[in-house]
């Protein structure tokens, strides 16, 4: 299924440099800013199984702290589910196994010890297609602090927080206790995000965000992004080329392949910079890709 | 490489004080609920263990084809009228409900779909099967006992059916239901009419769903007592005329014998109970067996 | 010799009459399918038509209130039928306080907390439990329940004894252990089943979008189902307690062999009581005139009981499928 193609317009055309020095994919090199920031997750020789099956393996890369970090590539070839491992939303997928090592800075992330709610309350994660509870605007956003123990006073200034954060306090401020099915697509997503910030989260993950939502609400949510990278690191799988271009620090380029087997098995190709990765990928499949030549 | 990953001194990803409480609630739901299936099974094992273990020894070939003796105090014989009488009684009421049941789901689903009259029918159907099983024995008590003054195993047949016919037309309409309408569109515009659509097409495509769910239906009539007991009346020899005098059956046995204090009869209601469970149970896997052979073969055709 | 001419005849008017042979016989079939629906109206009419029309003597001996006499004597003709059914209510709440947690707990533990390759199998066990016939489940009770739960309920009563709200409840306990406890307990294993089956398709059709937004937010597996779940499945679960009740309202055998017939009105849950379905099994076969259309007179009851149960549970049930879609 070809990816939609809207963003090679502004993309900067391949040079016509020669391939860059074979990158076996398996070992990524961080460029040097990534130096100074922060390591939030560090990911080694991470692979994921369904069933017994490899669906992604030999992943290895670190995201770094207050950036907007993509995943990119064609369907099927993993982006999702590596995204997944990063708040253990495989634990309860059936047959998923999560093999290598994530850290979250500096812990096992599947360490023996660790508290998987308090992963989930530090990792947040918005999903693909907005998924409110069939509650009210105000309980949709406090259901992560009422959870977390918050008392009731406390809790109207934390959903008026989390829903200025995301930019849409002014829409709902009037109407809190309306259902909150009863808004539009966008700002059903923005609702989601209000209450995945509700928890105060470190991290927040997007699945897609906005592939279910029109291009206004879509131009909306990128701006929303570039706002909370100041405070909260995002990881976003995107498949929409030019989203990632225009809204990543850093992206990672993952494809599928099929192995000796004859299955397709993910990896990651290449894991740069955005300006760099788009300009001068290292891996002629990512040219490949971004240039619209497959996926 | 001048990279600064956060020294973790303390760790950032265990529980805090805090939520212990909430872990601990998380533990004791879950305790809870794995409680209530082992409460459950509790039940089930030991009323197994129970039935097997007392009417084990009784049960057998010689146990199914003895006469009941016609004083409770006597020990050994067997229940062999009554064997004869659930079956011909059960087969009886089945030949009657299934019939009738899957033509009413027939109508239900390809005829009157919507209509407000399928829509009562269906809502008086699932009513029905709601209603005590003695009542059904009253009321043919009342119709058919009282008007012909006799006893007979066609009665108890009546009431079972009366029993079974909301339950398969239920069952039977949702197995109509998931027979998807391109089947029937493709049959139409072949030139099938309905009629021929309906007996090549989908009772053919229901047809496993439908005969499992009948196969429920017979398991609970089988072990139904109440409707029996005021119609068939009570014997001990053997009647293998469904419509002529009265007959027993397992069920009416083991709970005449359940209360008798003679060792005797309480042997013969462990036997009995063992092979009415047997029979029960046995139709019930082979409904469940018709429902996985139904699964593999749709999925295979796909 | 001629062959005869394959000219196309006039292309026909479609609605022109004559029926064609096929048409005969679909519009047969369409009544006799129709005939075999409408059997369903027409027995359940019946029932209630004779039912009604046998216990008129009863009714006209001893009017109306008599359904709210507590008297029920046969030997001096006074069929009040209050006791019965009050028992018969003591013995249906007590099988829902047992059956309905248990039943939820199974729903929960088959379709969130069993192994995934297991499920089928509780699932097979439970409905098991289901298949076992009534009188079955009595004759194991006479032999192993009864003993065992005499000496809990005197227990319990010796205990109480002198404290006001229970003295009342657990005061005089059967020696036996027939009581309408026991006939609560073995009523609730009896009606677990179905309760349980209902719940379970009830909370398996809580879309995974929501569990899943749930556990994103750092909920634990009990908040998830708490947060999710129940609010989601609230009326199909008070539809399923409906239904549970009208089964154990209309439990016949089972309880006619543990609940001791004794037909006054007591709130002496361990001691001996009678149901209205239990005291037609045992008292009909000796009864005659008026007796008899007592006996059938509480089977009205029943049944109209078990009707309004019914029909409220699915309205219940259909106003919750109503909304759902909606929301979907």
């Amino acid at each position: 299924m070809p990816e939609a193609r809207s963003g090679t317009a502004t993309v900067a055309p391949v040079l016509t440099r020669p391939p860059a020095e074979q990158h076996d994919g398996t070992r990524e090199v961080l460029p040097p800013e990534l130096g100074e920031r922060q390591i939030v997750f560090d990911l080694s020789d991470v692979e994921v199984r369904y069933h017994g099956v490899t669906a992604v393996q030999n992943v290895n890369l670190r995201i770094a702290a207050r950036e907007i970090t993509a995943f990119i590539g064609p369907s099927g070839c993993g982006k999702t589910t590596v995204l997944r491992t990063l708040n253990r939303m495989h634990d309860i997928t059936p047959g998923a196994e999560v093999r290598g090592r994530i850290t979250y800075h500096g812990e096992d992330l599947y360490g023996p010890r660790v508290d998987v709610a308090e992963v989930r309350r530090r990792i947040g994660m918005v999903f693909q297609k907005p998924n409110p509870f069939p509650k009210s605007i105000h309980d949709n956003v406090a259901y992560g602090p009422r959870i977390n123990g918050h008392k009731r006073g406390d809790i109207g200034d934390r959903v008026e927080h989390a829903l200025q954060r995301a930019a849409l306090w002014d829409e709902v401020k009037d109407k809190l206790r309306q259902s909150a099915l009863g808004l539009s697509g966008g700002q059903q997503q923005r609702l989601c995000i209000a209450r995945a910030l509700a928890v105060e989260p470190d991290v927040v993950l997007m699945d897609e965000p906005c592939s279910a939502l029109d291009p206004i609400a879509t131009a909306r949510i990128e701006d929303l992004m570039q706002e909370l990278k100041s405070d909260y690191t995002l990881v976003i799988v995107t498949h929409n080329m030019q989203q990632a271009a225009r809204a990543s620090d850093r992206t990672a380029f993952f494809t599928a392949e099929v192995d000796d087997a004859g299955r397709r098995v993910g990896h990651l190709v290449e894991f740069d910079a955005t300006e760099q990765l788009f300009t001068q990928p290292s891996d002629p499949r990512t040219e490949g890709y971004i240039t619209g030549r497959f996926g | 490489m001048s990279t600064v990953t956060a020294p973790a001194t303390t760790s950032l990803l265990q529980s805090r004080a805090a939520s212990r409480g909430r872990r601990l609630r998380n533990h004791l739901a879950t305790g809870l609920i794995i409680g209530s299936m082992a409460v459950t099974l509790v039940p089930l094992v030991f009323l197994v263990i129970f039935v097997v273990g007392r009417g084990g020894h009784a049960f057998g070939w010689h146990f199914l084809t003895t006469d009941i003796p016609i004083l409770d105090r006597e020990m050994g014989g067997g229940m062999k009228a009554a064997v004869v009488g659930t079956l011909l009684i059960t087969g009886g009421a089945t030949a009657m409900a299934v019939p009738l049941g899957v033509l009413g789901a027939v109508y239900l689903n390809e005829y009157g779909k919507q209509s407000r009259l399928a829509r009562f029918i269906r809502f008086l159907s699932e009513v029905m099967t709601g209603v005590p099983s003695i009542v059904m024995g009253l009321f043919i008590y009342i119709l058919w006992t009282l008007h012909f003054k006799s006893f007979s195993g066609f009665a108890g047949s009546l009431a079972l059916a009366c029993l079974m016919l909301p339950i398969v037309i239920r069952t039977s309409e949702e197995m109509l239901r998931l027979v998807p309408d391109e089947l029937r569109e493709g049959s139409y515009a072949l030139g099938s009419r309905k009629v021929r659509t309906i007996r090549t097409v989908v009772l053919p495509h229901a047809a496993p769903g439908v005969i499992s769910g009948s196969l429920l239906a017979v398991a609970r009539a089988a072990g139904e007592t109440a409707p029996l007991l005021f119609v068939i009346g009570i014997v001990t020899d053997t009647n293998s005329n469904l419509f002529h005098g009265p007959t027993t059956a397992l069920s009416a046995q083991i709970f005449k014998n359940a209360i008798s204090p003679f060792v005797g009869a309480q042997d013969r209601a462990y036997g009995a109970a063992l092979t009415l469970i047997l029979l029960v149970f046995v139709f019930t896997a082979l409904a469940r067996v018709v429902t996985t052979v139904y699964a593999r073969r749709t999925t295979a055709a796909v | 010799m001629a062959t005869e001419t394959l000219a196309p005849a006039a292309p026909r008017n479609l609605s022109e009459g004559g029926v064609p042979p096929g048409r005969i016989s679909d519009r047969v079939f369409r009544v006799v399918t129709l005939a075999a629906g409408l059997l369903v109206l027409v027995i359940l009419g019946l029932i209630v038509v004779e039912t009604a029309g046998q216990a008129r003597s009863w009714l006209s001996a001893e009017g109306l209130g008599t359904i709210f006499s507590s008297n029920w004597d046969p030997a001096h003709h006074h069929f009040g039928a209050l006791a019965l059914i009050v028992g018969t209510l003591e013995v249906a709440f007590l099988a829902l306080l047992i059956a309905v947690p248990v039943s939820v707990g199974l729903a929960l533990f088959v379709t969130e907390v069993a192994p995934r390759p297991l499920r089928r199998y509780f699932v097979y066990a439970i409905d098991l439990l289901a298949a076992v016939p009534s009188v079955v489940f009595g004759l194991w009770a006479i032999h192993v329940l009864l003993q065992p739960l005499a000496d809990v309920y005197s227990s319990i009563s010796s205990a109480t004894a002198g404290i006001p709200l229970l003295d009342t409840l657990f005061g005089s306990p059967s020696r036996s252990g027939q009581a309408v406890m026991t006939a609560g307990i073995v009523v609730g294993i009896m009606i677990t089943p179905i309760v349980t089956a209902i719940t379970r398709e009830v909370f398996a059709t809580c879309p995974a979008s929501q569990k899943e937004a749930a556990l994103a937010l750092g909920a634990t597996r009990w908040e998830m189902i708490r947060g999710s779940i129940f609010p989601h499945s609230r009326s199909g679960v008070v539809s399923a307690v409906m239904i549970g009740f009208g089964r154990a309202v209309g439990e016949t055998i089972a309880v006619a062999l543990v609940v001791g017939s004794n037909q006054r009105l007591s709130a002496h849950l361990f001691g001996t009581g009678d149901t209205m379905a239990s005291i037609i099994v045992n008292e009909f076969g000796d009864a005659t005139g008026t007796w008899r259309s007592a006996l059938i007179g509480l089977g009205l009851v029943l049944l109209l009981l078990t009707v309004v149960i019914g029909i409220v549970a699915r309205s219940v049930l259909g106003r919750a499928e109503r909304r759902l879609a909606a929301v979907t």
